[in-house]
C-alpha cells in the first residue's frame, strides 16, 4: 500500500455516502465507488499530484452521468410508493429528503451534495461539473428552492403554526 | 463591516451559509438577517436541509466498508474480474446451447473482434491437422522464435509456460492478421490435443473474454491494452480451455502490449 493507495483508501467512506445519496439505491451506489476506484487506481500514474478528492468526486460523478445515459435507453423500474405510514419521525424525515432528492435534476442534486453533505467549494464544484461557478451557484439556489418546496408540500402538517 | 446598507442577495445568503462569504462580508449578513426574518426563516429552512441530509447519509460513511471496496482487493481486481468475465461468458454460452457468438459485454464493435477470431479460428483449423510442418520455427528454438516473432508484431511476444496445463509449446510462426502481423504459437499434449495462441495488434484496447466456436473448435478471445489473444482448442472441453486461457493471461499481462 503505498501513500496514493492511502489517500484513495482514506476517500471510500465519503465516495460512498456521496453516491448513495446520488443514487439512492445501494448496491448502485458501491457499484459505481467500486467502478471509481478501479478507474482511479489504474489510472495513478496519469494522477500527477492536486487534490484527489475532487479527482474522485470528478470520476464518480462522470461515471454516474454515463451510467443514466446508458440507463435512458432501457425501461426502467421505479418504486411508485414509499409505503411507511408509521414510521417515527426522524425516519419520516429522512424519508423525506432521500425522496426531495430524487425529484431533483441529476446536476442539482450533485452540486447540492458535494456542497453540503460532502463539503465542497464552489470552486470545486465547478470544476468537478465542468462549469462556472456561476452555474454552480445557480444550481444550488434552485436545489434548495426545489426541495424546500418538495418537502413542505410533502408534510403539511408538520409545518408550524405561528 | 462593509456597507451595511448594501442589500444582501440571495446569492449572498447561500454563501453565507456554506462558507463562501468574503469574511468582511458576513457582519453585513448577520445584521441584515435580525432584520429581515423572512430571509432568517429561509437561511434557517436551508440549515436544517443540511442537518437532515446529514442525518440521513452520515451512517453510510460510518459503515463497514465492504470487501468488495477494499483497496487490496481492488488492486487485484483485473485478474479477478477477468476470471469472473471469463467464467460468465462460458456459463452464458453453455446456457443458450452454443448459439454460435456470444458477446459479453459490449467494448468492441462485433465485427472487429469476429474477423480477429475467425482469422485465429481459421489457422488454428489449418495447422493443428499438420503433422509434419505444423510450425516454422520448433520450440527448440524459442529464444530466436521470441525475437522474430516480437520484432515482426511490433510487442514483445513471449510463448507462455502452460506446463502446468500439461501443454508443451510445439512451436510457432507468423502470419498475416486483421491490421498487422499475427503470432501463432502451438501447444501440445502428451494425447496430442493441440491448442493455439493467435495474438497480433487489435483495434480494441480492452475487453472481457468471449467464447466463439465453429466445427469442432473453440476459441476465446480478448483484448488487453491494444493487443487481441485468441486461444484456439478442442471445443469438447470448455473447462480446459478456459484454464489454460486464465494460464495465457496470467502471464501476458506481465509482457504488456
Amino acid at each position: 500500500m503505498n501513500t496514493f493507495h492511502e489517500s484513495v483508501e482514506a476517500m471510500i467512506p465519503a465516495l460512498r455516502r456521496y453516491a448513495r445519496a446520488l443514487v439512492r439505491d445501494a448496491d448502485i451506489a458501491d457499484d459505481l465507488v467500486q467502478d471509481t476506484l478501479v478507474r482511479a487506481l489504474r489510472s495513478e500514474r496519469l494522477f500527477l499530484g492536486g487534490d484527489i478528492r475532487s479527482w474522485l468526486y470528478t470520476i464518480l460523478t462522470n461515471l454516474n452521468r454515463n451510467r443514466r445515459r446508458s440507463l435512458a435507453r432501457k425501461p426502467q423500474f421505479t418504486q411508485l410508493l414509499d409505503t411507511a405510514a408509521d414510521a417515527s419521525g426522524t425516519e419520516a424525515e429522512s424519508r423525506d429528503i432521500a425522496r426531495a432528492l430524487a425529484t431533483l435534476a441529476e446536476e442539482q442534486r450533485s452540486v447540492l451534495l458535494l456542497v453540503t453533505l460532502e463539503g465542497l467549494s464552489y470552486r470545486e464544484v465547478a470544476d468537478i461539473q465542468g462549469v462556472p461557478i456561476g452555474t454552480v451557484m445557480s444550481r444550488l439556489a434552485r436545489a434548495r428552492a426545489h426541495v424546500k418546496a418538495s418537502i413542505e408540500g410533502q408534510r403539511p402538517a408538520l409545518r408550524r403554526v405561528k | 463591516m462593509t456597507n451595511p446598507n448594501i442589500p444582501v442577495t440571495e446569492d449572498e445568503l447561500h454563501a453565507y451559509i456554506d462558507n463562501e462569504l468574503p469574511a468582511e462580508r458576513r457582519g453585513d449578513v448577520e445584521a441584515w438577517l435580525a432584520t429581515h426574518p423572512d430571509d432568517a426563516e429561509q437561511v434557517r429552512a436551508w440549515r436544517t436541509m443540511a442537518d437532515a441530509l446529514h442525518a440521513r447519509y452520515d451512517s453510510v460513511a460510518d459503515e463497514t466498508v465492504p470487501k468488495r471496496l477494499e483497496i487490496e482487493q481492488l488492486v487485484r481486481q483485473p485478474r479477478k474480474w477477468m476470471y469472473g468475465a471469463i467464467a460468465a461468458t462460458l456459463m452464458a454460452f453453455v446456457a443458450g446451447g452454443g448459439a454460435g457468438w456470444l458477446a459479453h459485454g459490449a467494448a468492441a464493435s462485433p465485427s472487429s473482434f469476429q474477423n480477429f477470431t475467425l482469422d485465429a479460428l481459421e489457422a488454428h483449423r489449418l495447422y493443428v491437422v499438420e503433422v509434419r510442418h505444423p510450425v516454422e520455427v520448433e520450440a527448440s528454438e524459442r529464444a530466436h522464435m521470441q525475437q522474430w516473432l516480437s520484432k515482426r508484431v511490433g510487442y514483445t511476444i513471449k510463448a507462455p509456460e502452460l506446463d502446468g496445463a500439461g501443454l508443451k509449446l510445439v512451436g510457432g510462426r507468423l502470419l498475416p492478421g486483421p491490421q498487422a502481423p499475427a503470432a501463432f504459437l502451438m501447444y501440445e499434449s502428451p494425447t496430442g490435443e493441440r491448442y493455439t495462441l493467435y495474438t497480433s495488434r487489435a483495434t480494441t484496447q480492452t475487453t472481457q473474454m468471449r467464447y466463439a466456436t465453429r466445427a469442432n473448435d473453440g476459441a476465446l478471445y480478448w483484448a488487453d491494452r491494444g493487443v487481441g489473444y485468441v486461444l484456439s482448442g478442442p471445443e469438447s472441453n470448455k473447462d480446459r480451455l478456459q484454464q489454460v486461457a486464465r494460464s495465457v493471461y496470467d502471464q501476458t499481462e506481465k509482457n504488456g502490449g
